[in-house]
């Protein structure tokens, strides 16, 4: 089992390093960087991800606060909508997206700059299920009504409580939501494909098809990025964990 | 706004005919042999990926959740599921294609000893090397999500079950099974639907060119050779009404039913 998921690995990074005849060496990785397309599709991805995730934070710590503590009843109709992008996958979504904002009185595509908006927009809409289930756990674990009837006998309002109580005491579950939405987002292809964007996914699918050795150095590097992200969330996430066993046996 | 308008128009769309006005034309020629092949090899990838990499994922949370192993164990096990999870799309087809690919390493470790791959009807490209690929990440999506039910099951039950005399098997036969089986079966839909809606991994591996449904649609609506935008939306709702059908009818059901015991 283990061979099975360590396999494919090895033999992508073997073939990296194969990028000068009958040396091993980083040569691959060296022609990767120096390639003309590959800084800009990926700090466009970069920027993607970043913005998803503050828009997604934007939009699903309120939500997500206002439901816990308001209006417990709207929680099934939340979870309705985490589950929708298991039951529209992303290239239905992105046609139907095309189809809608292509014409007036929303014509939203016109422009790379509006579609790349658009873009942002749908990875909004894809992180939600996992945002929401970060914060939602996260919220669990504190004692929202409690910090909030503080916060609000001690006379803030409802802005400061969100940003100065509800978003300090999440930082974990935060993090932990915005690194999954970054991998995700990150080498996303099907929509930024459809949608015509120079993201760094077509820019992978491209490189497969046109050269030989970078594409290994590529899903290498790929790789590595996607560990570092879930590598971070757990690394803060045990760290939180001790914090609040130690909290406890005080 | 993003999810449920932009669905609508597409309901619309696909009924509209090439000429304009309401039709169903588009849904008719969902019953096309080559329509047909490809909802059929989606469905028979997705069935049998979610099945096999649910049962293994299963059996490696089983492994896990046991405990009697280091803890590190569980630790690696568990990021590394977040990892290989989340790794489909592009960089995923290339690692295969490094390794089980015309040229990849395992390729060519078999040519070494004397047994030619391709040779022997084996493809990267086909049914079979599609599903290995997509039980990368979907055995690790069963650990991920499976592992918080295991971790459920009272210690208490397993004593009272060993009270009363039962031997291990019938603790899991009638007492962990029953209270599993919802959650192991919930997580399999959403196994399935992962690999049915899977485009991006598909696309790296053949170029679009694999029959799949959603391969077909991209190619449908905006392909060079075929193009009918209409029958491609056709082929799209058809994708979303069968994943609606599984996800109210059966996953929400089961997950009411998974909930009642893991409170």
């Amino acid at each position: 089992m283990t061979l099975y998921f360590l396999i494919p690995l090895g033999a992508t990074f073997y073939w990296s390093l194969r990028g000068k005849k009958d040396v091993l060496g980083f040569e691959a990785y060296r022609k990767l960087f120096a390639d003309t397309n590959f800084l800009p599709s990926f700090s466009q991805s970069m920027v993607n991800a970043v913005a998803t995730i503050f828009l997604s934070l934007l939009i699903v710590v309120p939500t997500a606060y206002w439901v816990t503590l308001r209006l417990p009843k709207l929680r099934p109709v939340i979870e309705f909508i985490t589950l929708l992008p298991f039951v529209i996958p992303a290239v239905v979504l992105v046609f139907a997206i095309i189809l809608l904002y292509s014409r007036p009185p929303l014509l939203l595509t016109a422009t790379y700059d509006s579609s790349r908006v658009v873009l942002i927009c749908m990875y909004v809409a894809l992180s939600f299920p996992y945002m929401f289930r970060s914060v939602d756990n996260g919220l669990r674990a504190i004692d929202v009504r409690t910090l909030t009837e503080a916060a609000q006998s001690l006379g803030a309002n409802w802005v400061t409580i969100l940003f100065r109580v509800i978003f300090p005491n999440l930082r974990v579950a935060l993090l932990s939501g915005a690194l999954l939405t970054f991998a995700i987002v990150i080498g996303e292809l099907t929509i930024a494909l459809y949608m015509a964007q120079h993201t760094l996914g077509p820019y992978m699918a491209d490189l497969t098809r046109s050269k030989v050795y970078e594409p290994s150095a590529m899903a290498i590097v790929a790789f590595a990025i996607t560990w570092a992200a879930m590598g971070i969330i757990d690394f803060v996430g045990r760290g939180a964990s001790r914090h609040a066993q130690m909290t406890d046996s005080d | 706004m993003f999810l449920i308008g932009p669905t609508l128009i597409l309901a619309y769309r696909s009924l509209e005919g090439s000429e304009g006005g309401l039709t169903f034309d588009n849904y008719r020629q969902l019953a096309s042999d080559a329509v047909i092949s490809s909802y059929g090899m989606s469905i028979k990838i997705s069935l049998t990926t979610a099945i096999l990499g649910g049962l293994i994922g299963f059996l490696i949370a089983w492994v896990v959740s046991r405990g009697g192993l280091p803890p590190r164990f569980r630790l690696i096990t568990t990021t590394f599921s977040g990892v290989a999870a989340n790794f489909a799309g592009v960089p995923l087809a290339t690692a295969f294609v490094f390794t089980l690919g015309r040229v990849g390493l395992i390729t060519a470790l078999f040519k070494w000893l004397g047994v030619d791959l391709y040779k022997s009807g084996f493809s990267l490209y086909s049914f079979l090397g599609l599903t290995l690929v997509y039980l990368y990440f979907q055995m690790p999506l069963m650990v991920l999500t499976i592992l918080p039910a295991l971790d459920g099951l009272k210690r208490e039950w397993r004593e009272a079950a060993e009270n009363l005399g039962a031997t291990p098997f019938q603790y899991w036969r009638h007492v962990a099974l029953p209270v599993l089986m919802p959650s192991i079966l919930g997580t399999m839909i959403l196994l399935f639907g992962n690999a049915f809606g899977a485009h991006a991994t598909a696309y790296a591996l053949t170029g679009g060119l694999f029959d799949l449904a959603t391969l077909l649609i991209g190619r449908q609506i905006s392909g060079d050779v075929l193009h009918n935008p209409g029958l491609g939306y056709a082929v799209a709702m058809g994708m979303v009404l069968i994943m609606a059908f599984l996800i109210f009818f059966v996953y929400l059901p089961l997950q009411r039913r998974s909930e009642k015991w893991l409170k």
